[in-house]
């Protein structure tokens, strides 16, 4: 049934659900890319009509992808909580944005797994940025493995220290510059150049052995392929934490050479080595929107709405941490700052409506218009928003991966300007050994002797 | 801020690349670091924007004795480039008709110098590069069609082009997205009977070729050395691994690796 909305002398009409959502997704280029954006700004302003008149139970009636076709339109509609979407059943989309904007955060957190990753992206479609903002602060995603992430009031870091040759002296000299500055509450993991399972075996008992030696109460990940971690798991190495990228359709999910059952099997095996203290969400996914587009995965729907539909993958399998990592797949999918600062924001809002834990790869490529300004805004629109955690990365400059992300020295930055604090067990355990105060402010000298007793090869 | 953990810093900075040991003032940087910072970003963004001299970059190439021709892809201007990949990856119209009329008899090899992600490393590299493969290719025996010059090209527009050239194979040399830290980086890819169509996974890689990393020469030996195994076993791509690490483990100088000019 296509839709349709009348503007003075024209009649704007749309061929199907997916059609009219790609048009009401704020412009960007992975869209165009794809053939499916908006032609005219008035065309994007039709759709946002048209979209906000559609109630929610009709989004939940017509499946973008085919239930038999796709495993992930399967996972959506089987996982669905009828029982939790009773109380927004009635609802249109536009209806739902201002439930949404006027909505406790016990009403948030009740409605979460009734909410699907359609009806998320939809009315993410005809919400402002300050919406966006507004609404994902009031959601609260609280996880736990060795200390508790997503308390309000709290932002949690990712210690990054890739290495271009994966050289375990050149990561633990990252580590210990990243846990100087408090870096490190959600996890300290790395991208290693190398899949192979004598590097990530290296890196797991390195990590395992600075974690160890200086009691820090979180978490290490070495992220490599779902199945060269449960090798490693089968090997009895120390595995904290499953990594995987995900995307929002089966076929994309294949290109990653990953499927739903694969991930269950990795989540089991993570969970019987029982090496969280605190708690047993043991996944960490990767996502970013434009994947399921360069893997020709795409089905015609917007980059937008399938990303939200890898949310829904990741919301299966109870995760510590998800991020999305935003303006890393290049300007052909988002061009510039202006629309790699409103993909922030969207995939923020999407998954912590759905009750993921989202934490967001602020960042950018050098053939993106985009540069550190663009980066402090939408990592400060971030902080207000109360988003799970961002990247540590020494100096902003991933030298492995050949990108900018946030820093050790941005993460004090928000800190001081929003009064966001660690994870509470990593901020106690930064203040007994003296690298902070009782407030969490950084002491001044000494601090890398005291960590290097984590690394006594390095102490000559 | 100064004091007693300088030292120990920078010994751990020697340890790695990445940007430790920084100070702070505050929560920010040191306003050195800040400035260092900027430049390095400044430099790959004008790796990503400066155009490349195609007729410098072909007169350097002729001054090696191999002839040249100039082609251009189907996107018009780099913002088309940046924003529609699927247009860098084919050849203009125009182009088109100037390689059909370039193409002669069936040949082994197209070289084709792409600016990429980076004029700046094609500048600086293309031709040095091909000056350190030619000898491979002397003492091969390949024959050559002329060496393709294309501006605004992607990858995979070597696919087209080493088609039209009526080549066994196709080596794109081309500039690499730039790092903050790596704006002169050359990447090389050779496809084995290329065509329209043929996926990233068969092609092989040869990357970080550049000053601070991956020498012309040791580049240069693993090209031939791919290129020799593509021709021998009729593929390239996943079903074709880079073993020539060993060979040049096993060689006692980067020199003995050089073929006899």
């Amino acid at each position: 049934m296509p839709y349709r909305h009348t503007v003075g002398p024209r009649t704007h009409v749309f061929g199907d659900l997916a059609t009219l959502m790609a048009k009401a997704t704020p412009i960007r280029s992975g869209d165009c890319l794809a053939g499916i954006a908006a032609g005219s700004a008035e065309e994007t302003m039709a759709a946002r009509w048209c979209l906000a008149e559609v109630p929610l139970k009709e989004i939940l009636a017509r499946p973008l992808i085919a239930y038999e076709d796709d495993d992930v339109t399967r996972l959506i509609l089987d996982d669905h909580d009828d029982a939790a979407f009773a109380e927004i059943a009635h609802l249109t989309v536009g209806d739902f944005r201002e439930f949404l904007l006027t909505a406790s955060s016990a009403t948030l957190a009740r409605i979460a797994p009734g909410v699907t990753p359609e009806i998320a992206a939809a009315v993410c479609k005809i919400m402002r940025n300050q919406d966006l903002i507004l609404v994902a602060r009031k959601c609260r995603v609280v996880t736990r493995f060795r200390n508790t992430i997503g308390l309000p009031g709290t932002l949690a870091v990712r210690l990054q220290p890739n290495h271009p040759t994966d050289d375990p002296a050149g990561v633990t000299a990252s580590i210990l510059d990243g846990l100087s500055f408090g870096c490190g509450d959600a996890v300290i993991g790395i991208n290693p150049v190398s899949d192979s399972l004598q590097t990530m075996a290296g890196l797991l008992r390195l990590f395992d052995g600075i974690i160890a030696r200086l009691a820090i109460p979180t978490q290490a990940c070495v992220l490599t392929h779902v199945t060269t971690t449960l090798d490693a798991m089968n090997r009895g190495l120390p595995v904290d934490l499953v990594f995987q990228s995900i995307a929002g359709t089966q076929r994309a999910n294949a290109s990653f050479g990953v499927t739903l059952p694969i991930l269950k099997e990795a989540q089991e095996a993570a969970l019987a080595l029982k090496r969280g203290t605190l708690g047993d969400n043991v996944m960490y996914f990767e996502t970013g929107q434009g994947s399921a587009l360069s893997a020709d995965a795409h089905h015609g729907i917007d980059q937008q709405t399938l990303e939200a539909r890898a949310y829904a993958v990741a919301r299966r399998y109870r995760p510590l941490l998800v991020n999305t990592v935003v303006g890393f797949i290049g300007p052909e999918y988002l061009y510039d700052g202006k629309e790699i600062i409103r993909a922030g924001l969207e995939d923020h809002f999407c998954g912590k409506l759905m009750g993921v834990p989202l934490g967001v790869d602020v960042c950018y490529t050098n053939h993106a218009e985009a540069d550190q300004d663009d980066m402090d805004t939408l990592l400060t629109l971030l902080g207000a928003a109360g988003c799970t955690y961002v990247m540590g990365i020494p100096g902003a400059d991933d030298v492995m991966l050949n990108y900018q992300s946030t820093s050790f020295h941005d993460q004090l930055y928000i800190r001081e300007v929003l009064g966001l604090k660690r994870a509470p067990e990593f901020a106690e355990w930064l203040a007994r050994i003296g690298l902070t105060d009782a407030a969490g402010t950084l002491l001044p000298g000494g601090a890398a002797a005291r960590l290097l007793t984590a690394a006594p090869d390095l102490a000559a | 801020m100064s004091g007693p953990d300088d030292d120990l810093w920078r010994r751990l900075a020697a340890l790695t690349p990445a940007r430790i040991g920084l100070g702070r003032a505050g929560a920010g940087l040191p306003t050195r670091e800040v400035l260092k910072f900027g430049l390095a970003h400044a430099q790959a963004r004008d790796a990503v924007h400066t155009p490349m001299d195609a007729a410098a970059v072909a007169a350097a190439i002729e001054e090696l004795g191999l002839s040249t021709v100039a082609v251009t892809s189907a996107a018009e201007d780099r913002a088309t480039y940046l924003r529609r990949p699927d247009r860098g990856r084919r050849l203009s119209p125009e182009s088109r008709k100037a390689l059909d009329a370039a193409a002669e008899a069936p040949v082994d090899l197209a070289l084709v110098v792409a600016d990429g992600l980076s004029a700046r490393a094609v500048h600086e590299g293309a031709a040095a590069m091909l000056a350190a493969f030619k000898p491979h290719a002397d003492k091969a025996g390949w024959r050559l069609a002329p060496v393709v010059v294309a501006t605004q090209a992607r990858v995979a527009l070597g696919d087209e082009a080493g088609q039209a050239l009526k080549a066994r194979a196709v080596a794109v040399l081309i500039g690499e997205r730039p790092g903050l830290s790596s704006p002169d980086s050359l990447g090389l890819y050779v496809t084995f009977d290329p065509r329209p169509g043929r996926s990233d996974a068969e092609r092989n890689c040869i990357s970080n070729v550049r000053p601070a990393g991956l020498s012309h020469d040791l580049a240069a030996f693993k090209l031939g050395w791919l290129l020799t195994q593509a021709f021998a076993r009729g593929l390239t791509g996943v079903g074709l691994k880079d073993e020539s690490d060993q060979l040049i483990e096993a060689a006692e100088t980067p020199e003995s690796l050089a073929p006899p000019v």
